[in-house]
């Protein structure tokens, strides 16, 4: 977990550089600050699960099994990327890994994942849908539906409110009445806990009991991550809205240092491990961006190809 | 093969009632679908039919159980959502722009959404504004779209099992003042073409675009017109998206004349898009400028007189073909 962290950390301190460079356009939204929350959700999951995703991906996708040439080349807007660049940062897809995607509508995702889940039920497998989302998403109507039909359909479905405090520059107090999360979720009958969303562990363990009550059959479950993003909502953002104290305060619980220190003091050889990972991520990162580099552009003659669908899809 | 008298809603449950007999994986789902039996009883009698696993109340939650149709159509399932009418569709404008119709293309081809929408459209019921409008427009504006608008009971019947074939979003606009029409029709379920437009009746003076609840206008006004000695041929425009222009072209290049009646309101209207593709590709065999008749630019009105004169009706067709072929009106 550890590992798939500083893999995340560090993909998406490449992609800053990168964007600087203006090799990767567009909307870019990093979750430095939040690699727990994907790594310890993903690590959980089995292959038959279903995941839907909002615009701030890429740690969700990365450890969801996405390989990183493919997510890379898809920044760079390439061919050979996870949506042959018609997708770029906010919309990353794997269907034959399950990831639906990426969504850029606050809240959009949500009915996705009822329906997933409503698919998985009536065709009698166990699989969970899994819908990643932000505390901005608890404001729109679309929230309230999904949860609503969720439970009152009993769904297989697992909410995941990734709470970072911020609806992009609109802070948790001044967006909802009730800014606790779970309560909103017990208002639709489902069980619903926060969870540490700097802590890898509790991320995880949280997850695994969370995917045992849904796969049981019984209800949708709610879990809201506490969390915190350190960089800006996205890199054209001033960042104006909190103050550097705020972000150190919390940069105090990062989720990677967190972890580390923990696995010291049990004793782990972590500082001899993260030396391997590092170099491990540097060559993994460095491969991912030569991919990139040398991928094809999609044909401008392709340009409305998946408009509908070919004969080979059907 | 036996030709029995059928209504407009009795075809479309027939045709729901075959879908979900031939594919298990076809299912109903909307608000009042199940128990209440439709709200426009089309599927009257397929809960005790089916069970409520496959034809499905859902709560007054558009946008969620549009999408949720979207998610298990994406799931493996064949949904047909039922969305009471279009004004409510609104609602659910969000998943079906920017999902159903964006995912197959912003996938890279991967996430293709095999779903089939059902709405209501339409005025002419004094329904007042909220219940009355088509805006059938705004959903034939989407690429990625397949939208569809069954006059006939042919199309009622034959529509829906191609439109479930259809690996992309069909949506099936059934207009209000249809439902209870009624004719002899055969029991098997016709082979319906869901690609291209219709020619209803020939004609060889002037050349007629409907589509939905204004088809029987436009026949009655042809029936009028060949009264007065004008041939009118009459084309079913039937698939709203992608637009089959082919066969409106082809009729006008015979006829020289067009006239477009649309529901909709003529500002942005699709009656301004078959009035632009004539004028791109067929200016030079036009003998008269396009008439087009279309709803007032008013919120539908409540009091009958007022709903009338706000719609297109047979008789302002038949003065715009006779303007059209310059025999007055």
């Amino acid at each position: 977990m550890l590992a798939q962290m500083v893999r995340i950390r560090r993909f998406e301190e490449a992609c800053v550089q990168l964007y600087s460079q203006t090799r990767i356009r567009g909307f870019m939204h990093l979750c430095i600050g939040e690699e727990a929350v994907a790594a310890g959700v993903m690590g959980a999951l089995a292959e038959r699960d279903a995941v839907v995703s909002t615009y701030r991906e890429h740690g969700h996708a990365l450890a969801r099994g996405l390989p990183m040439p493919e997510v890379m080349a898809e920044m760079f807007g390439r061919a050979s990327g996870s949506s042959r660049g018609r997708g770029g940062s906010m919309h990353l897809f794997d269907t034959t890994r399950r990831f639906y995607g990426g969504n850029a509508i606050v809240a959009g995702g949500l009915p996705l994942a009822v329906g997933l889940g409503l698919a998985e039920r009536m065709q009698h497998r166990d699989g969970v849908a899994v819908c990643f989302f932000g505390d901005g998403a608890a404001a729109e109507g679309e929230f309230h539906e999904s949860l609503n039909l969720a439970a009152l359909w009993r769904l297989p479905v697992l909410f995941v409110c990734e709470n970072n405090l911020y609806a992009m520059g609109t802070s948790i107090e001044r967006e909802l009445a009730v800014p606790d999360l779970a309560l909103h979720a017990a208002a639709y009958g489902m069980p619903a806990w926060p969870v540490d969303g700097m802590d890898v562990e509790a991320v995880d363990q949280a997850t695994r009991r969370a995917l045992d009550d849904v796969r049981s059959g019984e209800a949708p479950v709610f879990l809201e991550m506490r969390t915190y993003r350190f960089r800006a909502h996205s890199m054209y953002d001033p960042e104006l809205y909190r103050d550097k104290a705020e972000v150190a305060h919390w940069r105090e619980r990062d989720p990677v240092e967190v972890f580390a220190a923990r696995l010291r003091g049990e004793g782990v050889a972590v500082d001899e491990e993260l030396t391997l990972v590092e170099s491990a991520v540097a060559a993994e990162i460095a491969e991912a961006v030569s991919f990139a580099e040398a991928a094809p552009l999609e044909p401008v003659e392709d340009l409305t190809r998946f408009v509908h669908s070919e004969e080979g899809q059907r | 093969m036996t030709v029995v008298e059928t209504t407009y809603r009795e075809a479309m449950r027939a045709a729901l009632r075959d879908a979900m007999t031939r594919d298990e994986r076809v299912f109903l789902m909307g608000e009042d679908v199940g128990r209440y039996g439709g709200c426009f009883a089309v599927s009257m009698g397929l809960l005790e039919e089916f069970g409520p696993e496959r034809i499905r109340d859902t709560p007054l939650s558009e946008s969620a159980f549009v999408g949720a149709g979207i998610g298990a159509a994406i799931g493996g399932m064949r949904p047909v959502v039922e969305v009471m009418t279009v004004n409510f569709s609104l609602l659910a404008l969000d998943q079906i722009l920017n999902n159903a119709a964006t995912l197959l293309h912003m996938s890279g081809g991967q996430v293709a959404v095999p779903l089939v929408i059902r709405m209501t459209t339409g005025a002419g019921r004094q329904l007042a504004a909220q219940h009355s409008h088509s805006l059938e427009a705004f959903y034939a504006h989407i690429p990625g779209l397949r939208v569809l608008a069954p006059a006939t009971l042919e199309d009622a019947r034959g529509m829906l099992w191609p439109a479930l074939l259809d690996p992309d979003p069909v949506i099936l606009f059934e207009h209000g003042s249809l439902y209870a029409v009624s004719g002899p029709l055969e029991d098997a379920a016709p082979e319906v073409d869901i690609t291209s437009a219709a020619i209803r009746r020939a004609g060889v003076d002037v050349t007629v675009v409907a589509w939905g609840g204004c088809l029987g206008k436009a026949l009655a006004a042809a029936e009028t017109l060949a009264a007065e000695g004008i041939s009118a041929e009459v084309v079913d425009l039937r698939v709203l998206r992608p637009l089959d222009s082919a066969t409106v072209l082809a009729s006008v290049r015979r006829t020289h004349r067009a006239v477009v009646v649309d529901e909709g309101w003529r500002s942005g209207s699709l009656s301004a898009e078959v009035a632009a593709r004539i004028a791109e590709e067929v200016f030079y065999d036009l003998d008269a400028p396009v008439e087009r008749v279309c709803s007032a630019e008013v919120p539908v009105p409540y009091a009958k007189h007022l709903e009338d004169a706000a719609l297109p009706q047979a008789e302002t067709v038949a003065a715009a073909c006779r303007r059209a072929v310059g025999a007055g009106g």
